[in-house]
């Protein structure tokens, strides 16, 4: 069947290069841009530099850093408060069990900014919350949250791990030997996908983080806007490089193990 | 079992306790905040008949469904062809169409600069061909190529993991039926592939709504209803309209999503 090609395989070959080009040369414009010394002239007549991403990193360093660090606080947060619920619930399916989970999902459905005001104006106020860094941690825990639950509820579900608990019950190991020994293991596949999600998800969030931020806890995104604001297009797109450098590599990644985890599916 | 319970309470706890702290009780506030106006809870009426923000609500709307649409007609078709296709490049090619899958909001807008904007290369190409500069990143133009840029790769990828699933067999007897190919994908594919776009659309539907990054970068100008929540907040020092409009944002952006996840019975949530 698919030895047939026709005039219907060219055309859906045409326009599917077509849409990947619209989603790639923009892509190839930034990064070239990033190392070009004179945008407008062009990269063959102005030459190639990394003038650009030195400035960038003199100018936003500490926005790299800080994204970074947000996003491991983060990680370790998710895991912390969700691989526990995500074990809750693949253990019970009652009302109360699916009532935990809609209101745990929320906070994915709500956009970011209408979260990140209610944050400022529920906690705003608060000590010196408003200027910490956890202030920002704590909007991007709710917003990921609910992917690692997500993913590590499909693949404990997926692994029946009632059923293989059940056996190490019968066997006589108590609850937290049981959890250490059977949940966790057969759980990691979901538990990875789950953390590359979370970091990867941190790292690029805007949406809340603009309300959420003040100018001494500036994150990536938010400098990436400010350098596309009132930067000249050069330092916007090296910034974009290096944000770039640091997310492809973690796309790559949870892509295997989302892959790894759920088989050809990839949940959002 | 009774020692299991509490083991499973104490596992449940401290994920409830945070979210009751940092989401349910902020967004209670935050309903209330939106009547500490000077007109009451009639803040939230006076917003829906106030000719700004309900245009702003109007446009928003039209905005998230046409970008939908486009984006499951797109995403349609380039996911069934590369789910029901195998040729060389095949896994370059779907390697392209979600290179973009996690880029946040700002830097999609900046894509949508360097492919429309002053400096962007559709304005050099007419440059070259008409001498007319055809640039429009700075508008609603702007806003739809960035949300679709936005929408695509998440959508091919549920489209293609959906039609991986459909059985060759039942186009395959269509086809030796008589049915002509867009009679195979009008009565066999899209209504295999109906809860995927359910879902997919839901989702893209929602994000469109609320996408805040790409606008930001794009300009101020744009009203949507979230430049205009921002703008209120932090211009117009508008608490009460900022807080209302946000909750009227949220609401609908959450029904939309409850409401594709009853249709289609399956797990729908919103990213970025």
């Amino acid at each position: 069947m698919t030895r047939h090609r026709g005039a219907v395989f060219a055309a859906g070959l045409a326009f599917t290069a077509l849409v990947a080009a619209f989603l790639v040369i923009p892509v190839i414009l930034s990064v070239l841009a990033g190392i070009t010394a004179n945008y407008q002239r062009g990269i063959i007549a102005s030459g190639v530099t990394l003038l650009w991403v030195e400035r960038v990193l003199q100018l936003y360093a500490h926005t790299i850093g800080l994204s970074l660090g947000i996003a491991l606080a983060a990680l370790l947060c998710t895991l912390v408060l969700g691989v526990p619920v995500a074990y809750a619930l693949a253990r019970h399916s009652g009302r109360l069990a699916r009532l935990a989970e809609e209101a745990l999902v929320m906070p994915v459905a709500i956009p970011g900014i209408a979260t990140g005001l209610a944050l400022i104006l529920a906690w705003g106020a608060v000590g010196e919350f408003r200027t910490h860094w956890s202030f920002i941690l704590v909007g991007h825990v709710l917003f990921t949250l609910p992917f690692m639950v997500r993913s590590t509820l499909a693949v404990m579900l997926a692994v029946n791990l009632p059923t293989l608990e059940e056996a190490a019950r019968s066997l006589g190991a108590g609850f937290f030997a049981r959890f250490r020994t059977v949940v966790l293991p057969n759980a990691a596949p979901g538990i990875l996908a789950g953390s590359l999600m979370v970091v990867t998800l941190s790292l690029g969030e805007f949406n809340m983080t603009l309300l959420l931020h003040t100018p001494f806890t500036m994150t990536l995104p938010v400098g990436l806007a400010d350098s596309y604001a009132s930067m000249r297009l050069e330092i916007g797109s090296a910034y974009t490089l290096i944000f770039l450098i640091l997310l492809v590599p973690l796309l790559v990644a949870l892509q295997w193990a989302s892959d790894r985890a759920f088989g050809l599916e990839v949940r959002r | 079992m009774g020692q299991d319970r509490l083991a499973l309470a104490v596992l449940v706890a401290p994920a409830i306790a945070f979210l009751a702290a940092f989401f349910l009780f902020p967004l209670v506030l935050m309903l209330r905040t939106g009547a500490t106006g000077p007109q009451g809870w009639s803040t939230y009426a006076i917003i829906l008949s106030n000719e700004r923000y309900l245009g702003s609500l109007w446009k928003t709307v039209v905005l998230a469904a046409s970008v939908t649409a486009a984006t499951l007609v797109i995403s349609g078709i380039a996911g069934v062809f590369l789910a029901r296709t195998r040729f060389r490049g095949r896994r370059l090619l779907t390697a392209f169409l979600t290179l973009p899958l996690a880029f946040p909001g700002v830097v999609v807008g900046f894509m949508v600069i360097l492919l429309a904007g002053r400096q962007g290369v559709i304005g050099e190409l007419t440059h070259a061909v008409t001498g007319d500069r055809l640039v429009f990143a700075y508008s609603l133009a702007g806003l739809f190529v960035g949300y679709l840029y936005f929408s695509i790769p998440r959508t091919v990828l549920t489209v293609m993991a959906a039609a991986e699933k459909l059985d060759p067999a039942l186009e395959e007897a269509a086809r030796s039926l008589g049915a002509s190919p867009w009679v195979v994908v009008r009565d066999v594919i899209i209504p295999g592939l109906k809860g995927a776009f359910l879902a997919a659309g839901a989702i893209c539907f929602a994000t469109a709504m609320g996408a805040f990054g790409t606008a930001f970068t794009l300009a101020t100008q744009i009203d949507v209803l979230p430049m205009v929540i921002y703008a209120e907040f932090t211009v117009g020092a508008n608490i009460a309209v900022a807080a209302a409009l946000s909750f009227l944002l949220g609401a609908i952006t959450w029904a939309v999503l409850a409401a594709a996840r009853t249709a289609a019975g399956g797990t729908v949530a919103a990213a970025g």
